[in-house]
């Protein structure tokens, strides 16, 4: 269990932001992080992983104390044993992939764990590249790998996935929620993306202005339970096209246009651009494999 | 005839001089890029100091500082035996303060230029900031330190008016390249000081050219 209570004043371009935050993180669990930029997101996992210091707060993990404002403890990063993994990767230029790997891994440790991150990731065959030469998936992979070299109590992710397109980015979620089950991880990560909430985590804590506004699970934030559709989906309003007596509706739902007929009274009020749900109820939709 | 005395000793000089530069500009430079220390802007300002002042001012207060009938210079001839005057010591001294900006400037901004997550990264893998430094910080860098290693060397190099004032004129001492340069002009020996001229010419020359050619990633494209 980690319990975290965080006091801290940011100064941002756009004025100050007082982080007030109180949870606490079961062991084992994947939650995100979500919200607005600016709200906090990154500043929370920095302040957790030492980075970032604090005027009053107090994190604990199991019983060991990271830090405590009032008894004046606060343990540098190096004694944290936590896996971060930065948007910008941060992987060291100078050093090879399995470099990178082996510089991670602490003094008379396994290395064992080198070679099984190695498979898991598949970078075998990127493992004598300079970080330098690998593309933005590859160095992603290297920097998740790097990050739990040393079997991190915690792992915090900060939008690792944001850069990549969607299908390199399925497949490295994949990646990740296989370790994360391996290692029996606690795992804390930053998103923007609902399908990769819903897919990830078990819990997403919403921050807000520096609080926690929300803290449910995937499926309560990204449904709203006014309708008791069986069948349902949100997604943004593209294009409203008025014919002879109907009106079709060009909505994207992730990365599908699909067109729905509507009546008078639905698009009432609708302008494009707007976030519209559509939901239907008994029937029986057709499903096939693709791919 | 050529006496190849005060080549020597000028390289001795700057050699000498680097090295002490850069065991002291990293922590320096460390220091200043990464500080957010109210006193930053005074202790860059005095490391830049010589960049823009006469050479003369800087060598006329060491004059001053160093004389032993000054308190500083009385004392250190006291505890150290060491007479810093018109003494090839003195000079090293004097160069290192001289030559001081040429090193710390390529070097702080080498550290300043590395992306900050590079040394958190680091931190949270458990490494101390003397390793990160070492493996991690220093090794991304070469070449803002091969930039300041040849500057400082060349800078040093072409130093005059601080060794007039400190140093004096004396063979095999003090007397470095360009002030023989100086002595064989006002002896109207033309033919000699165009010598040690062209050899000061082509060896910086060569330096500087070498810089560039391995910042700039010409000569590993042409090893390959």
């Amino acid at each position: 269990m980690i319990d975290i209570e965080i006091h801290k004043t940011l100064g941002s371009s756009v004025g100050s932001l007082k982080l007030q935050i109180e949870t606490s993180l079961v062991q084992g669990s994947f939650t995100t992080i979500f919200g607005v930029s600016g709200s906090g997101k990154t500043s929370m996992l920095r302040i957790l992983a030492g980075l970032l210091a604090l005027e009053k707060g107090k994190i604990t993990f199991n019983d060991n104390v990271w830090l405590d404002t009032s008894r004046n403890i606060n343990l540098k990063p190096q004694q944290r044993k936590i896996g971060f993994v930065f948007q910008d990767y941060a992987l060291f230029p100078n050093m090879t992939v399995r470099e990178n790997l082996l510089y991670a891994c602490a003094k008379n440790s396994d290395r064992k764990i080198i070679d099984e991150l190695i498979e898991i990731m598949e970078l075998r065959d990127l493992q004598n590249r300079k970080s330098e030469m690998l593309s933005g998936g590859q160095k992603q992979r290297v920097a998740i790998a790097r990050a739990l070299v040393n079997k991190p109590l915690l792992l915090m992710l900060d939008e690792p996935l944001a850069a990549l397109d969607i299908s390199l980015r399925r497949k490295l979620q994949d990646y990740l929620l296989e370790i994360h089950k391996q290692y029996k991880l606690t795992t804390l990560m930053v998103s923007h993306d609902a399908s990769e909430i819903i897919k990830m985590s078990e819990r997403v804590l919403v921050l807000d202005q520096g609080i926690i506004s929300k803290d449910l699970t995937p499926v309560e934030l990204f449904s709203s339970g006014e309708v008791s559709g069986k069948f349902k989906f949100s997604g943004e309003l593209i294009e409203i096209v008025k014919q002879d007596f109907v009106t079709i509706l060009s909505i994207l739902i992730g990365n599908d246009l699909i067109k729905v007929v509507a009546d008078e009274e639905e698009i009432e009020g609708l302008r494009i651009g707007d976030k519209v749900l559509v939901a239907s109820k008994a029937f029986n939709p057709i499903i096939k494999k693709i791919d | 005839m050529m006496d190849y005395a005060p080549l020597i000793l000028t390289f001795k000089l700057s050699l000498i001089t680097t090295g002490f530069l850069l065991i002291l500009s990293i922590p320096l430079a460390y220091w200043l890029a990464y500080t957010k220390s109210g006193i930053k802007p005074v202790v860059e300002t005095l490391v830049s100091m010589p960049l823009v002042l006469p050479p003369t001012v800087l060598g006329f207060y060491l004059l001053v500082s160093f004389s032993p009938s000054n308190s500083f210079g009385a004392w250190l001839n006291e505890t150290f035996g060491l007479s810093l005057l018109f003494s090839f010591e003195g000079l090293v001294f004097a160069s290192i303060l001289y030559s001081l900006p040429f090193m710390v400037q390529p070097i702080q901004s080498g550290f300043s230029g590395l992306s900050p997550s590079l040394k958190e990264a680091a931190y949270v893998l458990g490494k101390s900031k003397w390793n990160t430094l070492i493996n991690v910080l220093l090794p991304n860098m070469k070449s803002s330190l091969l930039t300041g290693i040849v500057l400082a060397f060349a800078h040093t190099i072409g130093e005059f008016g601080l060794v007039l004032m400190i140093g004096g004129n004396i063979p095999g001492k003090t007397k470095v390249a360009s002030i023989a340069i100086y002595d064989e002009v006002e002896a109207l020996n033309y033919g000699l000081a165009n010598h040690y001229s062209l050899i000061l010419f082509a060896i910086t020359f060569t330096i500087l050219l070498l810089v560039y050619l391995t910042n700039g990633g010409y000569l590993k494209r042409f090893w390959k």
